[in-house]
């Protein structure tokens, strides 16, 4: 019944939904949504350079995004300007510039739609790999930074006076971001993983009384909008990052019925 | 290594400095095991920062610091808790260290607010949300307690309390405390040693030697009516949604 890009297709968006899930818990618990988005837009720079030089594009995405953070995190120590004013600069620039040498890359045919809004039927087994493995990895490291990060999101002096190290934890989450972003890239695309980290997180938000369900539901919420947004994509024959983002906003907006019901039981 | 095994903290001429302006400088002092040193002063005295520094979180400091220890319980003069991050009591206490329930129940027992422990954070009482912050600083039994204003906003029996209770915890466990403290009564009966603060120490000692000081007579002469009323009248931690815990 299914082609095999599909089966494919369908490995690959949920091995990134069990990355993206508690992840996107803390993008939202911590606000850095918009700290997401930049690393997202370099991320263009990262795929040209993969081309340019022949890199893999998620190695090279994630090296990419990790310098544009680590410049992000010293211009905000070196300068006055608001953080937001700084990821702007940084989003658009990268954005920019990596759209200007795809111009000088004339010799290599870009599909910029793939790029921008992934192309989740084109995965190959070595991206499967790469989700999975990379994936995994990074679980393992979050598990491991688990209570400084999340001391630190809760109270970061709390976290510092009781020894917990959270700046050592905040740099090894910077670069954790940089690292889904690199493996889910092909999947739903730059400018739309951000909204596959934050949507199924507030929905979950919306349904939970404590972290440890907000994790489980925004992980389940990811599996099922890449599970419809899928079908649906195959279905009514829509581009599939789109498909995806779509479910979940579906998902998000069911789950404000529950916020509505527990009000009125309140009142 | 401390030479003396008591010593669980030690400042030794600490400053701190905020966009150039000295929020406090010159700071000795030494906190040992099961003794309670109280910090006074009037607002804006550095007595936070001074527990700020002693805890490690302010790093680019002047002087020096030397903590022994880092079982440390702290509880901060401000929290706020943020409503996207939802928390319940109970997650509230296994925060920096993973415990036992039984140990959860008991400090939230001796505290008197174990039937809070699956409330969610945002829905108690200021004085309820004090309560569980004491709780959770004793629950993991440390060896150095810094208390900043423990029982702002908590009733008055609640208040007497919890400072019998802190007494109590400094002898059972024989851990040291660092106390802020605006309660010069509760101050004067239940300290070891007193470090009256303003910009600096003005002086310190025993409590008795301390209220017999002639600046400290002069500092609580003229403002101690005006710092019991801010006291009286401020509000307690802020439940702010937005940005970082500031100092006054």
């Amino acid at each position: 019944m299914f082609d095999d890009f599909f089966i494919r297709a369908l490995v690959a968006g949920i091995g990134v939904a069990f990355v993206t899930g508690p992840l996107g818990c803390f993008v939202v618990w911590r606000r850095l949504s918009y700290f997401g988005d930049t690393l997202a837009h370099s991320a263009l720079l990262g795929v040209t350079m993969a081309y340019s030089f022949e890199l893999n594009i998620a190695v090279s995405v994630f090296l990419i995004s990790s310098i544009i953070a680590l410049i992000l995190i010293q211009l905000q120590k070196k300068t006055n300007l608001p953080g937001d004013a700084l990821l702007g600069l940084l989003a658009h620039s990268s954005l920019a510039v990596g759209l200007v040498v795809i111009g000088f890359l004339t010799f290599i045919r870009f599909d910029i739609m793939g790029l921008l809004f992934g192309d989740i039927l084109a995965v190959t087994i070595d991206d499967l790999l790469i989700i999975w493995i990379g994936g995994g990895l990074i679980l393992l490291v979050l598990k491991l930074i688990w209570k400084p990060l999340f001391a630190s999101t809760v109270n970061y002096e709390l976290a510092e006076a009781e020894g917990l190290n959270p700046d050592r934890a905040k740099a090894i989450f910077t670069i954790l971001m940089a690292a889904i972003i690199a493996i889910s890239i092909k999947m739903v695309g730059l400018l739309l993983i951000t909204g596959m980290l934050i949507i199924p997180a507030a929905m979950a938000r919306n349904i939970s009384d404590n972290p440890r369900k907000m994790i489980i539901f925004s992980i389940i919420g990811g599996l099922l909008s890449v599970i419809i947004g899928l079908f649906s994509s195959l279905e009514f024959n829509s581009p599939s990052g789109p498909s995806i983002i779509t479910a979940s906003l579906i998902l998000f907006i069911l789950s404000l019925l529950k916020i509505k019901q527990s009000i009125h039981l309140k009142n | 290594m401390s030479l003396d095994k008591n010593i669980l903290v030690k400042l030794k001429d600490a400053g701190f400095r905020q966009n150039d302006k000295w929020l406090v400088k010159g700071v000795s002092l030494v906190v040992e095991k099961g003794k309670i040193v109280t910090l006074i002063g009037p607002n804006g005295s550095g007595k936070s920062t001074t527990a700020k520094i002693a805890l490690g979180i302010y790093k680019k400091i002047d002087g020096k610091v030397e903590k022994y220890t880092n079982k440390v319980g702290y509880v901060p003069q401000k929290v706020s808790i943020d409503w996207t991050l939802p928390l319940r009591v109970n997650d509230f206490m296994v925060l920096t260290e993973n415990l036992k329930d039984d140990a959860i129940n008991e400090a939230l027992s001796l505290t008197g607010v174990e039937h809070l422990k699956n409330k969610n954070l945002g829905t108690l009482s200021g004085g309820e949300f004090q309560r569980v912050l004491l709780a959770r600083a004793i629950s993991k039994k440390p060896e150095l307690l810094v208390l900043d204003e423990p029982v702002q906003g908590v009733d008055f029996t609640g208040e007497i309390a919890l400072y019998e209770l802190i007494k109590k915890i400094s002898e059972e466990l024989n851990c040291g405390i660092l106390l802020i403290s605006h309660d010069l009564h509760t101050v004067m009966s239940a300290t070891d040693h007193v470090v009256c603060l303003n910009g600096h120490v003005c002086c310190s000692g025993s409590p008795i030697d301390v209220a017999k000081n002639k600046e400290y007579k002069v500092l609580f002469g003229e403002q101690a009516s005006q710092t019991l009323s801010i006291y009286e009248h401020r509000h307690d931690h802020v439940h702010s949604h937005e940005g970082d815990i500031k100092k006054n």
